[in-house]
């Protein structure tokens, strides 16, 4: 369960979020929408403790993440909080962010032995295991400069699975890969969907996506939810005119 | 008497070479130091550790902004006031080194901060501890991309070392000059220790410069 309650984020003096509260449950997919610098992707960086929270709380299975308890007192979060919390959740990024001085291999077994403390052999397994999941199991000894942008993707979705997450955040993981490879990748989150139980949370522009993998939709804007509903719903019959006219415009472009 | 006498040349040229092992010690020496002490320094400084930054900062300041021969010449002459008696080739190997670590230190910091956020991000985002984020992530991405400027002041520093003939360490330079005040001949012997110094400083400058081109492509 991720709780955000009252959360407010700053950049200096711009704010992007401002009291926000939404919860999503074990297991959910929920895709965030939007228009750009609505704060989506920022939400996802809160819950991957790559930025702190400026007011509020944001709980994860139970745990605070943005604040610890300090002689009875809830004090703002240090990193060694952070490090604890993080290890239950995965993160996806827009650019891949590869390691580039390691082989597929390495970028999947580093975590599983140096954070998990995994066997050499048990973290080998797991990564071909995975490699095998999203279709690359040929590429294990492969550098991710001599892969496709979709297949570095789906490396990258490898290597985050590849810490047995309870929440996999996915920060607009096609936006940079060629229109042609992007189906691969949507297909093979779609497959994860299916075969698992992780909670998931998108920020996404792909609409297609968002309409079939998700349980509910988040229509963000101004750093707020303005629309909360499963996607049938908010793709056909959306309440705000500002959803309305998010979504015209989204989908004139396709 | 010719202007260039081969046998004199030859006489001089064992002694010459015996010195220049001295150079290439200290250069070796220094570079090590240089090479270590510069990385911890920016890795630190990385940190932003306050006052531990502040310090460092004055520190690689003030090494930068005063001459290396006054530096040399302090750690040989003021430090034994102070209880501390250092051989004339510790000096050298010291003066040059920590005088280089500065100069190296902001070579790691340029090349760290080449690394994309996203790097950071990714070993976040997976949990590895810093120590690891720095070994296994930032570093092996970082260095490679620095290694032709940090060889060019390993070059520099070898051409520096005569420099220490000030405290009388017996490089090669200091031994020409030796050898020339003994025969009042020192046409052959600084010659040979010029060309020495060519000998070796420009075979490595174009390593450097096929590391950088290598870089590149």
């Amino acid at each position: 369960m991720i709780v955000f309650d009252g959360v407010e984020k700053r950049f200096g003096d711009h704010v992007v979020l401002r009291d926000l509260d939404f919860t999503v449950a074990p297991g959910e997919h929920v895709c965030l929408i939007g228009p750009s610098g609505s704060g989506k992707t920022t939400i996802l960086r809160l819950l991957m403790t790559l930025e702190k929270v400026d007011a509020g709380t944001i709980r994860v299975s139970g745990k605070c993440l943005s604040h610890m308890e300090r002689k009875g007192a809830m004090v703002p979060a240090d990193e060694q909080h952070f490090r604890e919390v993080r290890k239950r959740i995965g993160m996806v990024f827009q650019q891949f962010n590869l390691f580039p001085n390691m082989t597929v291999r390495g970028n999947l077994i580093e975590a599983p032995t140096r954070v998990l403390g995994l066997p050499a052999d048990e973290a080998n397994a797991r990564a071909l295991e995975l490699l095998e999941l999203v279709g690359l199991a040929d590429k294990i000894d492969a550098h991710p400069t001599q892969l496709s942008g979709g297949q570095q993707q789906r490396v990258a979705i490898a290597r985050a699975l590849a810490m047995r997450p309870d929440v996999l955040l996915l920060d607009e993981v096609t936006s940079a890969l060629d229109p042609e490879l992007v189906a691969g990748v949507l297909n093979l989150l779609r497959d994860l969907g299916r075969r698992t139980d992780i909670t998931f949370l998108c920020v996404t522009h792909e609409m297609g996506f968002a309409r079939d993998f998700s349980d509910r939709v988040l229509m963000f804007d101004a750093g707020q939810v303005i629309e909360d509903a499963p996607p049938v719903e908010l793709f056909s019959t959306p309440r705000q005119q500002r959803t309305k006219d998010f979504l015209h415009a989204v989908v004139d472009r396709a | 008497m010719p202007a260039w006498d081969w046998g004199y040349a030859f006489e001089v040229l064992p002694q010459l070479l015996r010195a220049l092992l001295v150079t290439l010690e200290i250069t070796l020496l220094g570079s090590v130091l240089a090479l270590l002490l510069g990385l911890l320094i920016a890795v630190l400084r990385h940190a932003r550790i306050p006052v531990l930054d502040q310090v460092l900062w004055a520190l690689v300041e003030f090494i930068r902004s005063t001459p290396l021969l006054v530096q040399v010449f302090f750690l040989y002459f003021a430090l034994p006031r102070f209880g501390i008696t250092l051989s004339a080739l510790t000096v050298g190997v010291l003066g040059l080194g920590l005088h280089y670590a500065t100069y190296t230190s902001e070579v790691y910091r340029a090349g760290i901060e080449a690394v994309p956020r996203g790097q950071w991000e990714a070993a976040t985002a997976l949990s590895l501890p810093p120590a690891r984020t720095w070994t296994g992530v930032i570093l092996p991405q970082a260095i490679p991309r620095v290694l032709p400027a940090l060889g060019n002041y390993v070059i520099s520093m070898f051409k520096e070392v005569p420099l220490l003939l000030a405290i009388s360490v017996v490089e090669v330079v200091n031994k020409a000059q030796e050898i020339g005040s003994q025969t009042f001949r020192f046409t052959e012997p600084f010659t040979i220790a010029g060309l020495l110094f060519l000998v070796l400083s420009y075979p490595a400058s174009i390593l450097v410069r096929r590391l950088e081109r290598r870089r590149v492509t």
